[in-house]
């Protein structure tokens, strides 16, 4: 937020809680163990917290003959980089076009949430209307529901709509169960710009849309980048709806072809880690870039 | 890209509005909330009603409708003999995961709020299983826990927790549902612990001075001052976690779903199975409604408790 044209920063009190200020207790030494007592649980935390995914790299290196090896090997004696080329033409599954599913229906169903949420949560932060309460309340409750609860319906609803087994239905469904944290989150922002800007705006002649567009999109951004990424990562993860809805190997997303790979009597762990690697690392990086704002679209105003 | 109409700007409120002017401001608002409302409706409200509607009819496995079925689904449901171990299972996975998981977030949450060299570095690795696809993170652990090519099982062996690397965790129903439950809270413990941090940073630094200054231990202030600050937090993580461990699928189905019968099922992981396996569309959409209601009843108590829309400016 350096290139603030306003050079007001808005106070986005729900979506950015993190704020350094002075708070309870980033109290000194002494509260609770030395500094270098903190050092060393802050090094076990990290280790806990990556061990999983320090095993999924390293396997992942690790030949098929290594990976099952008795007794297993921490560390591959051999790093076979080569696991990242084949694993694209295995008989289990075919990945490329996995690859394409995932990142078609998650780009799509996050285009498809921004186009509809933004606009609904500009204008319930800026104006009154009827059943603007209603509405909002409505979004709640969806960001309660996951498609686990609601897949027979859903199933149903698209066998019937004759788009069962498509991506449409899988961007739909993810659009749909991610549009309540991006209205909220994006709902907060809007809230934290004065609304003077808007009213010296159209004094000036500009016409609503342009009021979001111009005025308010470039202070309202860091909201709308927590919004694209939180939905993005979910549709890219989701497994749920995709495993029921999607039937044709061609059509599945990654998480669910990955399950593929693990059989009842042989397995090719070294293509799942590897698949994993692939799949898992840029979505850290993504939600690393809005650690700060992950919980506020979450939890709406109810921690201040 | 211009506005036509001019719905009342928020800030003052005014006398009563007309009907009139307030049907006019529905309709000017409807180009911006439509497409949302739309999406909600289709997506969401139709299948849940259609989900009913199907829990009352007689659907075949191949899904073709044959007439209506009363209320055949919900006894046929009631009288399978795994209900009542299904219900437990979910009882004890909800109880477990959401318990233990906002237990650890308190102390991992108190922890990330210390100052300590690197605790940027332990707040991003706290987040990856968040990020992370769970069935990927699930599907790790799963080999890990092999018998003796597992890495983690290995590991164990050599610090002296297990005798030896050949124990199944995952070959039986209890131990692999125990497992499960471990790699619930290992995913669920992001999100709570960063909520509980949000709630931890709204706290006041001056309360908390001023309580010390009277002499109060660092363990008096967390549990008379600081915890009861941390309710909403609290409240709000517990919820948010009691629907996403009960709708939770993919931690059990890859722990458990190769153990034949419905010793480690929940009712979600019941109604997969239902439509996956036995193709029982019209049973398992009358377990997903009773499902619903309870998922349901948490949001309402959610409502109640935390009461979210307080944040909102009427």
């Amino acid at each position: 937020m350096s290139n603030d044209v306003l050079t007001r920063e808005p106070d986005v009190r729900p979506a950015a809680p993190l704020r350094k200020a002075s708070r309870y207790a980033t109290g000194g030494p002494g509260a609770g163990g030395s500094v270098a007592g903190r050092v060393v649980a802050g090094v076990l935390v990290v280790l806990l917290f990556l061990l999983p995914y320090g095993i999924m790299l390293f396997g992942s290196l690790k030949s098929r003959a290594e990976i099952l090896r008795i007794p297993p090997t921490y560390f591959p004696e051999q790093w076979h980089l080569d696991n990242y080329v084949t694993m694209w033409s295995t008989p289990e599954t075919p990945l490329p076009q996995n690859l394409v599913s995932t990142i078609v229906i998650s780009v799509a169903a996050t285009v498809l949430v921004l186009v509809v949420a933004l606009p609904a949560a500009y204008f319930t932060a800026r104006f009154r209307f009827p059943g603007r309460m209603a509405f909002l309340f409505l979004v709640l409750v969806t960001q309660m529901l996951q498609p686990a609860v609601l897949v027979a319906g859903l199933f149903r609803q698209f066998l019937a709509f004759g788009i069962v087994d498509t991506w449409v239905a899988m961007i739909l469904v993810n659009a749909a169960f991610n549009l309540a944290f991006a209205v909220w989150i994006m709902h907060s922002f809007f809230a934290s710009v004065p609304k003077e800007i808007d009213e010296a705006a159209q004094i000036d002649g500009a016409g609503r849309w342009a009021t979001l567009f111009r005025i308010n999109l470039p202070l309202v951004w860091p909201g709308i980048v927590t919004a694209i990424i939180f939905t993005f990562v979910a549709a890219w993860n989701e497994f749920a709806a995709s495993l029921v809805i999607l039937s044709t190997a061609g059509n599945q997303p990654l998480s669910v072809a990955l399950t593929k790979f693990v059989g009842q009597y042989d397995s090719a762990w070294q293509y799942v880690f590897g698949v994993s690697i692939v799949a898992v690392v840029p979505v850290i990086i993504l939600f690393a870039i809005i650690e700060k704002r992950l919980v506020g679209g979450l939890t709406a105003g109810s921690i201040k | 890209m211009s506005s036509t109409t001019t719905a009342a700007p928020a800030p003052p409120a005014g006398p009563p509005t007309p009907p009139r002017r307030s049907l006019r401001d529905l309709l000017s608002a409807l180009p911006w909330i439509g497409p949302s409302l739309a999406l909600i409706v289709l997506i969401v409200l139709f299948p849940a009603g259609y989900m009913v509607f199907s829990s009352t009819r007689d659907i075949s496995q191949s899904g073709v409708d044959r007439g209506s079925a009363g209320f055949q689904n919900y006894l046929d449901v009631l009288a399978m003999p795994a209900l009542p171990r299904v219900l437990a299972n979910t009882a004890v996975w909800v109880v477990a995961v959401v318990a233990l998981t906002v237990v650890l977030s308190l102390v991992l949450s108190n922890f990330l709020n210390k100052q300590f060299p690197g605790r940027q570095i332990v707040r991003l690795a706290v987040i990856v299983p968040w990020a992370a696809s769970v069935v990927m993170t699930t599907t790790v652990v799963y080999y890990g826990l092999q018998p003796n090519y597992g890495i983690i099982n290995q590991l164990l062996a050599d610090v002296g927790i297990l005798d030896s690397p050949d124990f199944g965790f995952t070959k039986n129903a209890t131990s692999a549902f125990v497992v499960a439950i471990v790699v619930a809270v290992f995913v669920s413990l992001p999100f709570t612990t960063y909520t509980l941090l949000a709630g931890l940073q709204s706290i006041p630094a001056d309360v908390v001075e001023a309580a010390r200054m009277d002499g109060a231990s660092h363990r008096q202030v967390y549990f008379s001052i600081v915890l009861p600050q941390l309710k909403p937090a609290l409240a709000v993580a517990a919820i948010i976690n009691i629907i996403n461990v009960f709708n939770s699928l993919p931690i059990l189905r890859l722990m458990t779903g190769s153990i034949p019968g419905y010793d480690a099922d929940t009712t979600t992981t019941l109604i997969f199975k239902l439509i996956q396996s036995d193709r029982a569309v019209d049973q398992a959409s009358a377990l997903s409604v009773v499902n619903f209601v309870i998922v349901i009843a948490v949001i309402a108590l959610y409502m109640r408790i935390v009461k979210p829309m307080k944040g909102v400016d009427e």
